[in-house]
């Protein structure tokens, strides 16, 4: 063992103290002593961008980007590359496992209040972490150069053209053409490549604001001294190293039986500009913004609501008036934060249908209110909503009264 | 504790779900009906000697019009025929190569290492003699329309003579029971005793339907047995680290509380 006190280990130690970061951050980090396994979902993301980086590369060594070959070069890695098939369904379920993994660890968020002070910058980086995945998905959808990758590529860059002036030409440029070709599918690629590095990046920056302002808890009060905390390992590792044998069961579940459950049929016909699909969707987890977009009958007022979506999460810290952070203190808080969960699944569910009889009204009544959750309720609670008394200290609430349950 | 056990139920339904068949949500008011396939579930397997009758529908009738492009002929000694009768199967067909020495394009009998050749030259030819109509390459067709193998069969199995009442029917197009729409420009495939198996299985439509669906089953997802039987293994051992998983982490914790 290399150790920071003697010989090499030492030698390298006064130049980089690269042993003392490692010490300071994975072991010593203090964690409040009472995070629940909600808190496990952080951990799952890094783990599974790493898991994404590694089966990504390695397909990118098989992969063609030219609409001539991408369709026959994947499938190729389906049946002739040792292990191809593998790889491809761990990459494209790993997708859906980021997703999933990281709507709960959002979720988690926004119950427990840990957007309020003084984590926004931790918040705000967390939402340039999700648009960044956004982007780094649907581009790498269109990769396979199926039907659905087509049409979705076709139906998503045209919304720009919705721009006032100069939609048109925006189009244009995102295409290098005049329609989704083969200079889409190359620089898609290319981007599709870089993006998940610049997301690493982002999330360096993320965990390095957590660890000046340190982790919120379920009781949504700061660590007060000693006693309410715990050293991060061996607590927290061995909490994390359980919670990834679950999410890996889940996970290889749907790889080795399910692969195609999310997945659209239409993606294994090779895209055909000639023939369009009858129902274009986009991959579930874009669904509820589909529903917004088509909620609003006005073409630009749509792409606005949608984009409009997700950057008022930018704003929430400061439209959340309550000094209260944890929804278990918040008696109403609690009851709309689980109206808009399921505001959001019945927007993911009107997004997977057509907009036809009831769904459009039904998505635009969700809409409304997802909008209205944000800046109606969260303002006005903060004024009128009583809150119940937080406990004096973490170490209080959890070792001698018993934690509250909920 | 109450946590733990959610996220198990959670992971264990994720299993038990992806163990039975899709939904059957077919576009189109088309209607399909659920089949026992022996590939199904998470123990499931490719029935050999179906695989053998359904390669023989396919050579002696589909093959007429509809290619197989992503198969190779050596892919056919990993479903039980041996490499004289794949050997065989390639030479029966005429593969276009070269150039040779002289630059010239010539032709000779298919090798194992080649892929099954297509009815047609290209998608105009194919066009050009199917009225109109181009018959799909059948290499992915299982995987590439909702409902999967009971879509197919249920393809093959529902045709009908007459329109029902009050159905305007195009010119050349037959009426099917399961495809989208109900007008389909490919004219009924199958016929009772339409070939002659050579196991001496009786051909009846529904045979024949079930033979050559489970073919095209495996040409969609040759990986399915090395994918189900790895993932036994997987699973089993990703539950009993999680397992131990656990305990380390209860004796870790038991310390604090």
């Amino acid at each position: 063992m290399i150790s920071p006190d003697k010989g090499i280990g030492k030698w390298i130690e006064d130049r980089l103290p690269i042993f003392e970061f490692a010490k300071h951050s994975l072991v010593d980090y203090p964690t409040p002593r009472n995070l629940n396994y909600w808190w496990n979902f952080g951990s799952l993301a890094g783990i599974t961008l790493v898991i994404m980086i590694v089966t990504g590369i390695v397909l990118a060594m098989q992969y063609t980007p030219h609409v001539d070959y991408a369709f026959d070069s994947v499938e190729r890695v389906m049946r002739d590359v040792n292990y191809g098939w593998l790889l491809r369904y761990l990459h494209m379920n790993g997708a859906t496992m980021f997703f999933i993994v990281v709507y709960i660890h959002i979720f988690r968020g926004l119950y427990y209040g840990s957007y309020k002070s003084p984590r926004e910058l931790l918040w705000w980086l967390g939402v340039v972490i999700l648009l960044l995945m956004m982007a780094t998905a649907f581009m790498g959808y269109v990769l396979p150069w199926g039907q659905m990758s087509f049409w979705a590529t076709t139906v998503i860059t045209n919304l720009f053209s919705a721009v006032p002036l100069v939609g048109e030409s925006i189009v244009t440029w995102l295409w290098g053409g005049f329609a989704v070709g083969n200079p889409t599918l190359n620089r898609f690629y290319a981007l599709h490549y870089l993006l998940p590095f610049v997301i690493v990046g982002v999330v360096i920056l993320h965990i390095w604001a957590l660890h000046t302002v340190k982790s919120n808890n379920p009781l949504g009060i700061d660590m007060k001294g000693p006693q309410d905390s715990i050293p991060f390992h061996p607590y927290y590792t061995a909490k994390d190293y359980f919670g990834l044998g679950v999410f890996l069961i889940a996970y290889m579940a749907i790889v080795f039986f399910a692969p195609n459950f999310f997945g659209e049929p239409d993606n294994y016909i090779p895209a055909n500009p000639m023939a369009t699909p009858p129902h274009i969707v986009p991959e579930w987890y874009f669904l509820p913004y589909y529903a917004i977009l088509r909620a609003i009958p006005d073409k630009l007022g749509g792409v606005i609501a949608m984009f409009g979506s997700l950057l008022i999460l930018f704003v929430l810290p400061w439209l959340d008036r309550s000094k209260v952070r944890s929804a278990r203190f918040r008696p109403i808080y609690k009851q709309f934060f689980w109206l808009f969960l399921v505001d959001c699944i019945v927007l993911g569910w009107v997004g997977a249908n057509p907009p036809e009889g009831k769904f459009v009204l039904i998505g635009q009544v969700a809409t409304a209110y997802y909008f209205s959750h944000f800046l109606i309720i969260l303002p006005l609670l903060g004024l009128v909503e009583k809150t119940k008394p937080l406990p004096e200290s973490i170490a209080a609430a959890v070792t001698t009264t018993g934690p509250p349950k909920d | 504790m109450r946590k733990v056990t959610l996220l198990l139920v959670i992971a264990i339904g994720f299993g038990l779900l992806s163990g039975g068949p899709r939904p059957a949500i077919a576009a189109g008011g088309a209607e399909y009906e659920h089949q026992e396939w022996t590939f199904n579930g998470i123990f499931g397997r490719f029935d050999r000697a179906a695989l053998r009758r359904g390669h023989q529908v396919y050579r002696e009738v589909c093959s007429a019009c509809h290619g197989l492009k992503r198969i190779a002929y050596r892919n056919l000694m990993d479903i039980g025929f041996s490499e004289e009768e794949a050997k065989e199967i390639a030479a029966e067909a005429t593969v276009t190569d070269g150039p040779n020495d002289e630059g010239e394009m010539f032709d000779r009998s298919g090798k194992l290492s080649d892929r099954f050749v297509s009815p047609f030259p290209n998608d105009q030819a194919a066009r050009y003699s199917n009225n109109g109509a181009l018959p799909p390459d059948l290499s992915l067709i299982v995987k590439a329309r909702k409902g999967g193998a009971d879509y197919l069969y249920s393809l093959m199995t529902g045709y009908a003579d007459e329109a029902p009442e009050g159905m305007e029917m195009m010119d050349g197009m037959s009426y099917n029971r399961a495809f989208p729409g109900h007008q389909i420009a490919m004219p009924q495939p199958l016929y009772e005793d339409l070939i002659e198996y050579e196991d001496g299985t009786p051909a009846s439509v529904e045979q024949q339907a079930k033979d050559v669906t489970t073919f095209l089953a495996w040409a969609a997802e040759p990986e399915l047995e090395a994918r189900k039987s790895l993932g036994l293994k997987v699973l089993l051992f990703m539950i009993l680290l999680t397992a131990m998983l656990y305990a380390v982490k209860r004796r870790v914790w038991s310390k604090l509380h």
